[in-house]
C-alpha cells in the first residue's frame, strides 16, 4: 500500500485577526508520510525565517532518504528504526541551521521556533516535538493531545500548582521552555504511537488551542471527519471568530487504510543470515 | 506592571503592597511581609507565591482560615480583582498586566532560558542553572525582548477586542416524519445534522449569525427549496431546511 493512498493530508495556515505577519510554517510530503508544523518567534521577520528553515531542512533531510531506504531498517549504531533516528536527526539539523543563522546575522539574533512533526510508517506514527505546538488525535469520538507542551504552564500543571481549568486564565501562556534554534544542542521529545484506520491527527500551533477549547475542536473534527478540508477551514475560522490573536495553523491527517511496510522475503532471509 | 494587594478594613484603605517577591507572607507576627496586628489573624496566616505574572494564595494552616470572594479556600489561583478576607480585613488582588502591556506583546511566544539548560544537562552536559524558581534565571527573553516590544507597539493600536458571540438564540424545529414537532436549540458553536461518515450537514454559530454547511454525503441540503453547494449559507429567520427528506424550520428565539 502506497503511503499517499493510505493517508489523506490537508494543511492550512492563516495569520489570524491581529498579527500582520504569519510566523508559522507548514509542510507535508504524503509520499514519505512526513508532516511538519513550526511556529516561529523573534523580532521583525525572524520568526518566519526560523520556522521556514525548520520546515525546509526537515523536508530536505527526510524525503530523499526515505526514497532509497526503508523506514523500518534498523540503524547499525543506535539500533533504532530509520524513521525514528531520521526524525531526531532532522530536528537537530534544523536546530543547528537556525542557531547558526541567528549567530551569524544580527537581525536574526534570538530567533527560534517550535516544531511538531511526525513520520507515518508501517501502521505507526513517530512524533517529534519541541515547544508548545501540539498534536491531537481523534480516535472514535475521543480527542486527546498526544504531545505535552514544553511550556512553563505545562510544568506548573504537572507539579500541581495550577489546575487545567485555571490554566486557561493564566497570564504565563506564552512562555516555552524548549525551542529550536536557541541553543547549539537540542533534545527533541520523541514518541512512537500505533496508528489505526479512521484516526485523525491534528497538528496545530498555539493560535488554535489558545483560542478554541478542546471540546469545540473535538466536535468540529468529529462532525467534519468526512471532509478534511472543510474541517481545517472550520478550525481556523473558529479561532478567528474567537479573536484570532495569533497565527493559526493546522495540518490534518486521516488514516484511510492500513499502511504496513512491505517486508520482502529475500531481505528477511538476508537479515537472518546476518545474525 | 507588578501585581499588588490592597489592604483595607471596613472599607477604609490601610496600605497597598506590591507583589515583588516570589513569596510574601501575611500574618500577625512582625516578621511577615504583610503584618496585620489583630488577634483573629494567625502568627503566619497565609502566603502569596508569585511566578512571573501569576500569583497563588496559600493558607498556612491558620486558625481562622482564609476566604476568597466569599468562599473558604486552602489554595487559590488569584485573578484580577479577587478579594481575600482574613478576619475582618480585606486584601484586594490587582493584576492589570493585560491592560498595561500591549496585547500583541502579551501574546508573543517567548523562550525561557533556564529549563533549556536543564535539557542540555539531561544530555550529559554540565552548566545546569537549576530550576526556574530562582528569580535570576526566569528572564523570559534575551536581547530580542526589546525588539519584540518595539515591533509590537504599532500593532497594539489595531488590536481589536475579542469578538463575543451574539446573545441571539436560535433553534430548528422538525416539521415532518417521526420527530415532527421536535425542537433543537442551537446552543453550541456547531450542531451536527446526520451521521458522521455517512451524511452530515452542520449548523455553525458565528459572530455574524448562523450558517448551514454541507460536509459529506450524497444528498446536499436544500434551503428554501434551493440546493446548497459546497459553500456555507447564512440562515434567516423562518428559513426552511430540507435534508434527506426531513424538513426543518430555522428561527430566532426572542
Amino acid at each position: 500500500m502506497k503511503l499517499e493512498e493510505a493517508l489523506e493530508i490537508v494543511a492550512l495556515t492563516d495569520s489570524g485577526m491581529v498579527r500582520a505577519h504569519n510566523e508559522d510554517s507548514v509542510a507535508f510530503d504524503a509520499a514519505c508520510g512526513l508532516v511538519v508544523l513550526a511556529d516561529g518567534m523573534g523580532g521583525y521577520n525572524a520568526g518566519e525565517v526560523a520556522s521556514g528553515i525548520a520546515v525546509s531542512v526537515m523536508t530536505a533531510e527526510i524525503a530523499p532518504r526515505l526514497k532509497k531506504a526503508s523506514p523500518i531498517e534498523r540503524e547499525g549504531e543506535t539500533g533504532e528504526e530509520l524513521a525514528v533516528s531520521l526524525l531526531i536527526r532532522s530536528i537537530q539539523k534544523a536546530n543547528a541551521s537556525i542557531y547558526q543563522a541567528a549567530t551569524n546575522e544580527a537581525q536574526y539574533a534570538g530567533m527560534g521556533t517550535t516544531i511538531v512533526s511526525a513520520l507515518f510508517y508501517d501502521n505507526r506514527v513517530v512524533v517529534g516535538h519541541v515547544g508548545d505546538s501540539r498534536l491531537y488525535r481523534l480516535r472514535g469520538e475521543t480527542l486527546e493531545a498526544i504531545t505535552r507542551d514544553h511550556s512553563l504552564l505545562q510544568e506548573q500543571i504537572d507539579c500541581g500548582m495550577i489546575s487545567v481549568e485555571n490554566a486557561r486564565h493564566s497570564q504565563n501562556k506564552n512562555l516555552v521552555t524548549r525551542a529550536v534554534g536557541i541553543d547549539a544542542e537540542l533534545t527533541p521529545e520523541i514518541h512512537l504511537h500505533d496508528a489505526a484506520v479512521g484516526d485523525i491527527y491534528l497538528f496545530c500551533s498555539d493560535g488554535l488551542n489558545d483560542m478554541v477549547e478542546d471540546d469545540d475542536i473535538q466536535s468540529i473534527l468529529y462532525a467534519m471527519q468526512g471532509n478534511l478540508k472543510l474541517a481545517a477551514q472550520q478550525l481556523i475560522q473558529t479561532a478567528n471568530d474567537n479573536g484570532g490573536k495569533d497565527n493559526v495553523s493546522v495540518i490534518l491527517v486521516k488514516v484511510c487504510r492500513e499502511f504496513a511496510q512491505p517486508r520482502s522475503r529475500l531481505k528477511k532471509l538476508l537479515n537472518w543470515f546476518k545474525k | 506592571m507588578t501585581a499588588k494587594l490592597i489592604l483595607s478594613l471596613d472599607g477604609a484603605l490601610i496600605q497597598d503592597y506590591a507583589l515583588e517577591k516570589e513569596r510574601m507572607t501575611i500574618g500577625r507576627k512582625a516578621d511577615n511581609d504583610i503584618v496585620i496586628n489583630n488577634l483573629a489573624v494567625s502568627g503566619q496566616h497565609a502566603a502569596i507565591v508569585t511566578i512571573l505574572n501569576d500569583s497563588f494564595m496559600e493558607d498556612l494552616d491558620s486558625t481562622n482560615g482564609v476566604v476568597v470572594n466569599g468562599m473558604p479556600v486552602k489554595k487559590h489561583f488569584l485573578q484580577n480583582n479577587d478579594v481575600i478576607e482574613i478576619g475582618k480585613y480585606k486584601l484586594k488582588y490587582l493584576n492589570d498586566h493585560v491592560s498595561q502591556t500591549s496585547a500583541a506583546e502579551f501574546e508573543k511566544t517567548m523562550i525561557m532560558r533556564a529549563p533549556l539548560a536543564q535539557v542540555a544537562a539531561q544530555g550529559g552536559k554540565s552548566g545546569d542553572t537549576g530550576y526556574f524558581q530562582s528569580p535570576s534565571v526566569i528572564e523570559p527573553e534575551r536581547t530580542a525582548a526589546s525588539e519584540v516590544a518595539s515591533e509590537a507597539a504599532p500593532q497594539a493600536a489595531s488590536f481589536a477586542p475579542p469578538v463575543t458571540p451574539p446573545p441571539v438564540r436560535a433553534a430548528i424545529q422538525v416539521l415532518n416524519g417521526p420527530n415532527a414537532g421536535k425542537e433543537l436549540e442551537l446552543v453550541k458553536g456547531l450542531t451536527t445534522l446526520g451521521k458522521p461518515g455517512v451524511q452530515v450537514a452542520v449548523l455553525t454559530r458565528r459572530p455574524q449569525g448562523f450558517f448551514i454547511t454541507h460536509v459529506e454525503g450524497k444528498s446536499h441540503p436544500y434551503v428554501n427549496g434551493e440546493l446548497l453547494g459546497s459553500h456555507p449559507c447564512q440562515l434567516k429567520d423562518h428559513d426552511l431546511i430540507e435534508l434527506a427528506g426531513v424538513k426543518m424550520e430555522f428561527f430566532f428565539k426572542s
